[in-house]
């Protein structure tokens, strides 16, 4: 019972940083229908820019802020000026810019911080909160942090005049426009957000994986994996749907002998598929209709 | 000065030319409306104005030219279209439909008035204002569009079949309902109507567009009693 | 007519059906090139060459899939792998020679591939995208598993002995793998051209073009999208036995998501939907990397990265494309002047 507890808990703290990456790959599918593979290194190249920030003394929240501040204004301007001269060609040219992305973020972090794993702290104190067995502390604390963000987020695009345009450019740019609002630019801040919201997935997964160039490769599949299991169409849903793999991996993995810790990634894969072949809409979104 | 000045206007799709060299203007708070077939241009005309196809010619709006630029400036000049199809946004709230008309607009207890006067044209609205707006019936669908347009405080309106799809008592509300904006609210209104006696009846100028070009062009009153016009289009 | 921009108009320039004297011409010589390289070369360039083959079959590969069947695959990786695997455990476990691994490798991928193939019906570009990029993502771990071990080797993968020339022929190993592999390499780009150009070719393109009309139209949609990813996992699976062979090892961390980026790379440089333009990328899937590693560790994959985009902006149907429509527009210029 006591693992038990111990792996859901587990489970949701990746889960919420499934959730996160989720919610970042539905927001700019809703904007632009496209998955932006490159999400999880832009993730991980805003932790080493928060990490750098740290050596150089920068007390832990204030990093934070400004790792995700520093994401933001970065992935806005990534998609005014690299993706936005392949937006609205076919699927295929774009999906080679984002996969070209991936490599470059990659790459420069390797070469700008080296490949060596390097440790990343936690915010978190390392006594078990009220004494107990069975929760890690910074496993309660990411939770804790990752639906205040997306709480946030929530609050952001359900009660303020621009998140209100974002929507409305991201469900209908022609509409949108005829009200005056930029789609251009809504696009733009959709992608600094979603950025935003990588970097935080990306902080909060660094002390438990240690950093490093390749950290955020599967954990972008499993965020892909829950905004699917959600509902691609659905930001809600997706969070729904990281949390949930959060939790399926880590109980899968634990109780599942033959899949144990090193089948995971193919868990992943065959989740991935099965959402695509028997219920593409996912769990909570909608069916989109293809006019011939 | 005429509120809006048009001069050898062409519209195209692509390569294939639908406008033709319209010229034409509408003077402040008047409603003029378009006729013509099915194909004739009109909703392309009303497309062109907002920069959603490509044009050439001049189009001048409060003395500044709005011809080739963007549609979402060509809008912030208080211009306020209610396409065909209605373009509401169909997974908003009604009321998240209506604010996003005031987007453009910094004044917030402006807006609010400006609610409140859209609730009191269309009650219905207001009933439903917490409703997705894709499970409105056809009518109130369009009321909302045009309660949107409205919250723009818009200086034109531009209707692209008002009446389509809407039974014909419906169909005479929004006209009244329209009639009784533009004489409030000094709201000058381009509407491309199919309906023409429906249209002729509130309007006091009128185009006749025929394969992109004006062939008549007159107030409402000589329009409707114009031959051709009614025996093409009135029915009589 | 204006100036072709994809690589259907491109394609519609040549019907590629019948080849022109010229272009015998430029095979030919071509041929005579390739195989009187080794003469002039070290046994090391050798065997950079024979991965430049191994690779253009590669490209050749995922071309047939993606260039000419529209479907968009970021995981021919595993293909690549399962080709690999397969020579190794049959030469190292199972003592068979090397010659009978490339169509038991082939077999198994053109299975695999099929199989695969099947669920991937109903996904549509971006979707596949994803499934085919999981799949990419999960090879190397599968690839270490446990359970697998005595076959895969685990981590530490196997190792695998070169071939001799046959017959007591007085050549190098690595002159007579080149050899081996270029006269694969010629038999399979022959048989993909005579596929493409054919009914099963026509049906294909008609695939990536409109799949919708393409099916009103009578084509068995399913079939051959489900057999055209058969066909491409084979060719990738071949290259990768053929790669196996070359480099005398396999291990689970050569067949990561990089390869398929790789393999990516060298179909977008060399040419979407272009089957000569697959030897480019064989050359650039070899020697970018060695040249960037000169560079640092990282700058192979910020190569392929910025050649990505770049080529996306630029060139997007790739050095072939572009050569060809510098040819076309010369042509053209000559017949109005």
């Amino acid at each position: 019972m006591e693992l038990f507890l111990q792996q859901t808990f587990s489970g949701l703290a990746f889960g919420g940083i499934y959730a996160c990456m989720a919610l970042a790959v539905v927001m700019i599918y809703q904007a632009t229908d496209h998955l932006n593979f490159a999400q999880g290194e832009m993730a991980m190249f805003s932790t080493y820019v928060a990490y750098t920030l740290i050596t150089w003394g920068v007390p832990y929240w204030w990093t934070f802020l400004l790792a995700m501040a520093i994401s933001f204004v970065g992935g806005l301007l990534v998609e005014r000026i690299i993706v936005r001269p392949v937006e609205g060609t076919s699927v295929l040219n774009e999906v080679i810019v984002f996969i070209g992305l991936l490599a470059i973020f990659n790459s420069l972090a390797g070469w700008i911080w080296d490949y060596t794993i390097k440790p990343y702290p936690s915010p978190f104190p390392k006594e078990p909160i009220l004494g107990n067995k069975f929760v890690g502390t910074h496993d309660l604390g990411v939770v804790g942090v990752t639906l205040v963000v997306l709480f946030a987020v929530f609050l952001f695009f359900r009660f303020t005049p621009v998140g209100l345009a974002m929507r409305a450019a991201a469900q209908d740019p022609a509409s949108a426009r005829l009200v005056g609002i930029r789609v251009g630019w809504m696009l733009a801040l959709g992608w600094g957000l979603a950025a935003a919201i990588g970097a935080v997935a990306g902080m909060m997964v660094a002390p438990i994986v240690f950093l490093e160039p390749n950290m955020m490769g599967s954990i972008l599949l499993y965020g892909f994996a829950g905004a699917l299991l959600g509902g691609i169409t659905n930001p809600a849903g997706a969070v729904v749907g990281g949390f949930t793999v959060g939790v399926l991996e880590t109980l899968v993995g634990a109780y599942v002998p033959f899949i144990g810790n090193e089948l995971k990634l193919s868990f992943a894969l065959v989740l991935i598929i099965a959402v695509l072949v028997f219920r593409p809409s996912g769990l909570f979104g909608y069916v989109v209709v293809k006019r011939v | 000065m005429a509120l809006l000045e048009v001069a050898k206007l062409e519209a195209f799709y692509g390569q294939t030319q639908v406008l033709r060299g319209l010229d034409f203007s509408l003077e402040e708070g008047g409603i003029t409306t378009i006729l013509g077939a099915n194909g004739a241009g009109k909703t392309t005309t009303l497309r062109a104005l907002c920069g959603m196809v490509r044009t050439r010619g001049d189009i001048v709006f409060g003395g500044s030219r709005i011809s080739g630029a963007a549609t979402e400036s060509i809008v912030r000049h208080r211009i306020a279209h209610v396409p065909e199809g209605r373009g509401t946004f169909v997974r908003l709230s009604t009321e998240e439909n209506l604010r996003l008309g005031a987007y453009t607009r910094k004044d917030s207890a402006g807006v609010e008035e400006d609610l409140e006067r859209v609730f009191q044209y269309f009650p219905r609205l207001k009933e439903r204002h917490r409703q997705q707006a894709g499970t409105l019936s056809g009518g109130e669908q369009q009321m909302l569009a045009v309660g949107r347009a409205l919250m723009m405080r818009p200086r034109l309106m531009l209707l692209d079949e008002p009446s389509f799809g809407l039974a014909p008592n419906l169909t005479e509300e929004l006209f009244d309902i329209l009639g009784a904006i533009n004489k409030e609210r000094q709201v000058g209104m381009l509407v491309v109507e199919q309906n023409a006696s429906l249209a002729l009846a509130i309007a006091s100028h009128a185009y006749l567009l025929e394969t992109g070009r004006i062939v008549i062009s007159g107030t409402a009153r000589e329009i409707e009693q114009d031959e051709t016009v009614r025996k093409a289009y009135l029915g009589y | 007519m204006s100036a072709p921009t994809n690589a259907r108009e491109l394609a519609a320039l040549s019907s590629g059906a019948k080849l022109s004297p010229m272009q015998v011409a430029g095979i030919g010589a071509a041929l005579l090139v390739a195989f009187a390289l080794p003469v002039f070369m070290s046994d090391y360039r050798t065997f950079q060459f024979t991965l430049v083959v191994v690779y253009a079959i590669a490209v050749l590969g995922l071309n047939i899939l993606t260039g000419f069947n529209g479907q968009f695959s970021l995981g021919h990786s595993a293909f690549y792998a399962i080709g690999a695997y397969t020579a190794a455990i049959m030469m190292d476990q199972f003592g068979i020679a090397y010659y009978w691994t490339i169509p038991a490798a082939g077999t198994i991928c053109l299975v695999a591939g099929f199989l695969f193939g099947l669920p991937a019906l109903r996904l549509e570009g971006l979707y596949l995208a994803l499934a085919t990029f999981a799949l990419s993502i999960a090879t190397p771990q599968m690839l270490k598993y446990d359970h697998f071990e005595k076959w895969t080797g685990g981590v530490q993968g196997v190792v695998i002995t070169k071939p001799d020339a046959p017959f007591g022929l007085e050549m190098s190993q690595d002159n007579w793998l080149y050899y081996f592999s270029l006269v694969i390499m010629i038999g399979l780009f022959v048989c993909a051209w005579n596929l493409l150009r054919g009914r099963s070719g026509r049906a294909m393109k008609a695939i990536r073009d409109n799949p919708i009309a393409a099916r009103a139209m009578g084509i068995n949609t399913a079939l051959y999208k489900s057999l055209t990813f058969g066909v491409s996992a084979l060719y990738t699976g071949v290259a990768g036995a053929l790669g196996a062979i070359a480099i005398q090892f396999v291990a689970p961390d050569s067949f990561t998501f990089f390869l398929s980026v790789a393999i990516l790379v060298g179909m977008v440089i060399g040419g979407i939907g272009s089957i000569p333009g697959a030897i480019f990328g064989g050359f650039v899937i070899v020697f970018i990397p060695n040249v960037a590693e000169q560079i640092s560790k990282a700058a192979a994959w910020a190569a392929y990265g910025a050649l990505l985009i770049l080529f996306m902006y630029f060139m997007p149907l790739g050095i072939w494309g572009f050569l060809r429509m510098g040819y076309a527009r010369l042509m053209r210029g000559r017949k109005a002047g």
